[in-house]
């Protein structure tokens, strides 16, 4: 018998730790795919986040190591330092990356790193059950802006990779989301891309994932889905912002 | 050869003898050189040399090469160091051999660039947070800076742990000769933990969390065994005239050197000064002090602080002696004279009195 889906080899066999709908298992699942399908499992180190994702490592069967709360880019730096031809990946949350790792992210940008980024966008501070992210809509109610993010007291959503395109350093910048199984599709093709930019010595990566937290927008997996299409990518436009490979 | 070098650029000679090829850093005086000089020396040996953009920065890169199995090492002063402290608590959960250099400056808050030895808590009771300790080395010259630096990576790598070298912006900006001795080396288990991509074996995961009720507890007790081993094996001082002394001074670094004229001007009189420098800073020589306390009149601590390790001292002699401080701060260096002074007025028998004064230049 052909078996045309199945459990990728270095996703490990065990329950995560997730809530139901929740977008971080689909994208831990998208990276666990193509390390299978490249057979870069002996070449390639990830770091996990604080967040959410925390136990990414123990999901997926690579080196991983541990990051402080934002410090994600300043480790896989000194990480490639070591092991430039290895792929280097940093997974992180939007707390983690756009707010208190801001300045890890914009330096490592503009460096250049040769290193893949994968930041899963989901507006919310999951972890700590459902805070005010940087990336929070406007209008958003969370555990901390009860009658919705105002942009006078709270300031507006950061579109990190908007943000990061007029680095120099920045070579490939996509944001993809979750919302649909062919949106999934298109979110394992950015990250393909990704690596493909790392192994080609390209630079800097990062992909945004617009990623649904149904648990801390109060909503059941559908409507979760539904919020990306129709409200978060209206902020957060899909689409490529910066790559190396296209002329302009 | 002997080279004239700044106690900074020894520090950075040293790590690249002992093999240091990957180095972090963000400016701050007094510890300038040290950068400076690592970005000039590092592309030369085929090592990494990076300006990070903060401490914290820094200190993370220096997390990534030692998990990826480098010799890594950060260099800062005392407000730099504060924002090292996050890093340091992940290194140290995380067992990661490296190397951190703080050339301390005066205190608290942004302070002054002149030497001190305000961060000693900091430094060996921990800094971050959690349950751990580094080793911490205390130079007093140019060359045991070198030396010092040299044996601190292979401390790191032989326990698994940052080591701090703690020093100040007059050990760092003093020049002095320096000879870099290549040293034989130690027996150092292979680092099969480091993230080297999982090729042909199981996957290494570096990381200091442990979720799971009953873990984190077992895992500190592992640390608290590995602590106890190093208080027994560890432990440097240099003990000077404390033989017959009546009165022994406890003083490292800068603090030390001064103290050290101290017992040399006081040596041919009939009451003997003694000095215990501790170079390891933790472990604290906590042996040699409480003999000591055994025998002597008193004990002197002499720093650069308001009075930080003459707690450490106070812990060890357990009230078999008075131990008495006497401390300048905010740039203030101790005077030798001011040092006698303070003899003087604490030593209850005291038969050189006179001659003591007369050292120190009041009679
Ligand atoms: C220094 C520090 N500050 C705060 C925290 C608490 N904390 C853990 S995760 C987190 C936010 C995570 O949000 P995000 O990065 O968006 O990840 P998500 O959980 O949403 O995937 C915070 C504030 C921490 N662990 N360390
Ligand atoms: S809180 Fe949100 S982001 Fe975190 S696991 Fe649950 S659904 Fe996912
Ligand atoms: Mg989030």
């Amino acid at each position: 018998m052909h078996s045309i889906y199945e459990r990728p080899k270095t996703f490990i066999d065990t329950a995560t730790h997730f809530c139901p709908g929740c977008g971080h298992g689909i994208v831990l699942r998208l990276i666990a795919e193509i390390i299978d399908a490249w057979g870069i499992r002996g070449k390639t180190i990830g770091l996990a986040p604080v967040g959410c994702s925390v136990l990414a490592y123990n999901y997926l069967d690579i080196d991983m190591c541990e990051a402080a709360h934002g410090r994600p880019p300043a480790v896989a730096t000194g990480i490639k330092r070591v092991h430039p031809d290895h792929i280097v990946f940093a997974y992180q949350g939007d707390g983690d990356l756009a707010a208190i790792g801001t300045a890890e992210i914009i330096h490592a940008a503009n460096r250049g790193e040769n290193i893949t980024f994968i930041f899963v966008n989901n507006a919310i501070y999951g972890m700590t059950n459902g805070q005010m992210a940087p990336t929070t809509l406007l209008g958003q109610k969370t555990a901390t802006t009860p009658s919705g993010r105002d942009a006078i007291n709270y300031g507006n959503p950061i579109r990190v990779c908007e943000l990061l395109s007029v680095l120099d350093g920045t070579s490939y910048l996509e944001r993809v989301s979750l919302s649909s199984p062919e949106n999934i599709r298109k979110t394992k093709k950015a990250l393909e891309k990704g690596f493909k930019t790392q192994r080609e010595k390209k630079g800097f990566s990062l992909i945004e994932i617009l990623s649904p937290c149904p648990i801390y927008w109060r909503m059941d997996a559908n409507e979760a889905m539904r919020y990306i299409d129709e409200e978060m990518s209206g902020t957060f436009p899909l689409g490529v912002v910066k790559d190396w490979e296209s002329k302009n | 050869m002997k080279q004239l070098l700044t106690g900074n650029e020894a520090a950075a000679e040293a790590a690249i003898v002992a093999g240091c090829r990957y180095y972090y850093g963000y400016p701050i005086t007094p510890q300038n050189e040290l950068i400076n000089y690592m970005s000039i020396r590092m592309p030369q040996v085929g090592g990494i040399f990076v300006q990070a953009e903060s401490e914290i920065a820094a200190i993370s890169m220096v997390h990534g090469s030692a998990a990826a199995g480098g010799r890594a090492m950060t260099s800062s002063s005392s407000p730099g160091i504060s924002l090292k402290q996050e890093g340091i608590s992940y290194l140290a959960g995380s067992e990661l051999p490296c190397v951190i250099v703080n050339i301390q400056r005066g205190g608290p808050g942004l302070g002054d660039i002149s030497a001190s030895q305000a961060d000693y808590f900091q430094a060996v009771k921990g800094g971050g947070h959690g349950d751990y300790h580094t080793i911490v080395l205390a130079p007093s010259s140019v060359q045991e800076m070198a030396d010092l630096v040299y044996d601190a990576f292979d401390l790191a790598d032989k326990y698994r742990i940052p080591v701090m070298i703690l020093g100040d912006a007059q050990i760092g900006q003093l020049m002095e000769p320096v000879e870099f001795h290549k040293k034989p080396k130690r027996n150092i288990p292979p680092k099969n933990w480091a993230l080297t991509g999982a090729e042909g074996r199981k996957r290494n995961i570096v990381k200091s969390f442990y979720p799971v009720k009953g873990q984190l507890e077992e895992f500190n007790a592992c640390l608290q065994r590995k602590y106890k081993a190093i208080e027994e094996h560890e432990v440097r001082y240099e003990a000077v005239n404390t033989h017959k002394a009546d009165i022994v001074l406890v003083a490292y670094g800068t603090s030390a050197r001064i103290c050290k004229e101290v017992v040399r001007k006081s040596r041919r009189l009939e009451f003997k000064v003694g000095l215990v420098r501790p170079i390891t800073l933790w472990p604290f020589p906590k042996e040699i002090i409480r003999k000591i306390s055994e025998r002597v009149q008193c004990i002197l601590t002499v720093e650069m602080s308001a009075g930080q390790m003459v707690e450490d001292v106070r812990l060890a002699v357990e009230g078999r002696c008075p131990v008495h401080f006497y401390g300048r701060t905010g740039g203030g260096v101790p005077t030798s004279s001011e040092v006698i002074k303070k003899i003087v007025e604490v030593v209850p028998d005291n038969r050189a009195v006179n001659t003591l004064l007369q050292l120190a230049g009041v009679k």
